[in-house]
């Protein structure tokens, strides 16, 4: 008996090994690098490359750069993971109702999820177009500048990336809300409940977990988000769209500050651990309650 | 009423979802209308349609060699990480490996794992080892960035599986491996499928490692050519059009015919804790 799970064991250890190998050298050594990287001052055109101890955090502090990067990131990610839980809640309470046409309907909805982000950039830099877009057209052939106004630019980056997410929110949802058994609302409706009643004690209880889930996921991605600014927008107009991931790569890439760039994407790590955290926390205070 | 009143309603959802997709269906218009329309709104259709946009996309741009390299960086991406993150995770989810509830924390902390903080290493990285763009390169760290999701929805699906039917095989005298050959294999298919399909999907549209670690069409991947495509006195909206929809057709292929692995692949990676 003491030798199958000691052969399980070896065997187990064996089968992990390369995939460990993998993510140690490609995940985890870059990740304590950039901590060792954003310690420097480097930059490699000038054959710059010495400690620098906090330098570059302590230049963070007080660069009104990174305090507006940060602000529109904390805009952007508020926005449109708002209106990516409200609308797809919307769209999977719809669905759900849904009785033929399913297929076409997912097809439909997840088409913008699937994409790459690059092209949900390019189809709303034209719709975005100020002559010849639809959305002015639309408007009544306004000729608002959507992505050269510093007032519209981050709005018009949230509608692309809400375009772009809600799908899977709305996915989560339905996918929940095909679970709750019928005679659940079959016992409401014999009750008397409402339409309004049974949405509010039944069904939306029965979806929090699965929105606050959402709500994570989604919350987490949009810190991260790099692909759709940068190409709508790249960080402009006048910084209006330029969040901590595209100012980290404008130093890094552009700029060639590695030490400093390398201390933004720490930050916007160390943004992504917290937000993770504190859902974990949440979630084990909300447990016990249901 | 009572029986128009669903068809009514399912008719409304479908057309509230195809006006959602009016910016796909937009561009599709626009890749088709004749250069000299572009600019002109309204009217809103065109007075003819032509192909003009993609035969100077496939015959004068770099876009079809892009395509050649996401589409073989894409399935090597998904092999590697299939063939790292199989065996992985059959030790995950069925071997006694001390630490194992660490480690799938471990994976699962991993996939939250910016990209912006690593890229700069990896590019030091792939700098030192020259395999800045190459193909090689890029599948490399694809993989090893899609490899936890991978283990994680291939650890879920194979516990799906009762593990009653991994120990009949056994018992019947078939060696470990030949029962996750003969026995596991085929009922894990569905789930492997739908991990490729996701793994796929990400190598696909996946911009900024492409966009870093690539220079020139060696290896550029088609989100970054059409990131970068050209324009010599205007903006060839046409054109970038047409890039557009043929950068797409993979994904719009898998939402419509092999939806059934996508969406068991996506609740699958978020709903299982």
């Amino acid at each position: 008996m003491t030798a199958r799970p000691r052969a399980d064991r070896r065997l187990g250890l064996a089968l992990l090994a390369p995939t460990l190998a993998a993510l140690g050298v490609l995940t985890v050594f870059p990740g304590v690098w950039v901590l060792w990287l954003s310690l420097q001052h480097r930059v490699p055109i000038f054959g710059v490359a010495r400690f620098a101890g906090l330098d570059n955090y302590a230049f963070l502090a007080v660069d009104p750069r990174f305090w507006s990067a940060a602000l529109t990131t904390a805009l952007f990610t508020v926005a449109s993971v708002a209106l990516e839980l409200a609308l797809g809640l919307g769209v999977a309470l719809a669905l759900a109702r849904q009785r033929r046409g399913r297929r076409l309907a997912l097809s439909l909805l997840l088409l913008a999820w699937a994409m790459p982000a690059v092209v949900t950039a390019k189809l709303f830099e034209w719709l975005y177009h100020p002559a010849a877009g639809l959305i002015n057209v639309a408007l009544g052939g306004r000729a608002l500048n959507w992505l050269g106004d510093p007032r519209l630019a981050l709005a018009a980056v949230v509608l692309a990336d809400v375009w772009r997410a809600m799908p899977f929110v709305a996915l989560l949802c339905y996918a929940r809300l095909l679970a709750i058994p019928a005679e659940l609302y079959e016992a409401a409706q014999v009750d008397g409940a409402g339409r309004l009643a049974t949405l509010g004690r039944i069904t939306l209880p029965l979806l929090a977990r699965i929105l606050l889930l959402a709500l994570l996921f989604r919350t987490l991605a949009a810190l991260r988000a790099f692909d759709i600014m940068f190409v709508l927008t790249g960080g402009g107009p006048a910084g209006a769209t330029e969040t901590l991931t595209v100012y980290a790569y404008r130093s890094l890439f552009q700029m060639l500050q590695l030490g400093f760039g390398a201390a933004l994407g720490v930050v916007v790590f160390v943004l992504v651990m917290a937000v993770a955290w504190a859902y974990l926390r949440l979630g084990r205070a909300a447990a016990p309650a249901g | 009423m009572r029986r128009a009143g669903p068809a009514l309603a399912d008719a409304l959802v479908l057309l509230a979802l195809a006006a959602y997709a009016v910016p796909f269906f937009w561009q599709l218009l626009t890749s088709l209308k004749p250069e000299a329309e572009l600019l002109r709104l309204p009217p809103l259709l065109p007075s003819r349609l032509t192909l003009e946009h993609y035969r100077v996309v496939l015959a004068q741009s770099l876009i079809p060699q892009a395509l050649w390299n996401s589409l073989g960086i894409a399935a090597l991406t998904t092999l590697l990480a299939l063939a790292l993150g199989l065996p992985a995770a059959y030790a995950l989810a069925r071997l006694a490996v001390p630490g194992t509830r660490a480690l799938l924390l471990v994976i699962v902390a991993s996939t939250a794992f910016p990209q912006i903080a690593t890229v700069s290493p990896l590019y030091l990285l792939l700098r030192a080892l020259a395999l800045r763009d190459t193909w090689t390169g890029l599948v490399l760290v694809h993989a090893s960035f899609a490899l936890p999701l991978t283990i994680w929805l291939l650890a879920g699906f194979i516990r799906e599986i009762p593990i009653e039917t991994d120990e009949a095989a056994a018992v019947d005298g078939a060696g470990w491996l030949a029962a996750v050959r003969w026995v596991l294999l085929p009922l894990l298919a569905p789930g492997l499928a739908s991990a490729a399909l996701l793994t796929f999907l990400f190598s696909w549209n996946e911009f900024l490692f492409a966009y870093t670690f690539t220079a020139s069409e060696a290896s550029r991947t088609i989100p970054v050519a059409l990131a970068l495509f050209p324009g010599v006195y205007e903006v060839p909206w046409g054109d970038i059009a047409a890039a557009s929809m043929l950068a797409s057709l993979p994904p719009v292929l898998i939402v419509v015919g092999l939806q059934r692995f996508l969406v068991s692949g996506l609740l699958a990676g978020a709903v299982k804790d």
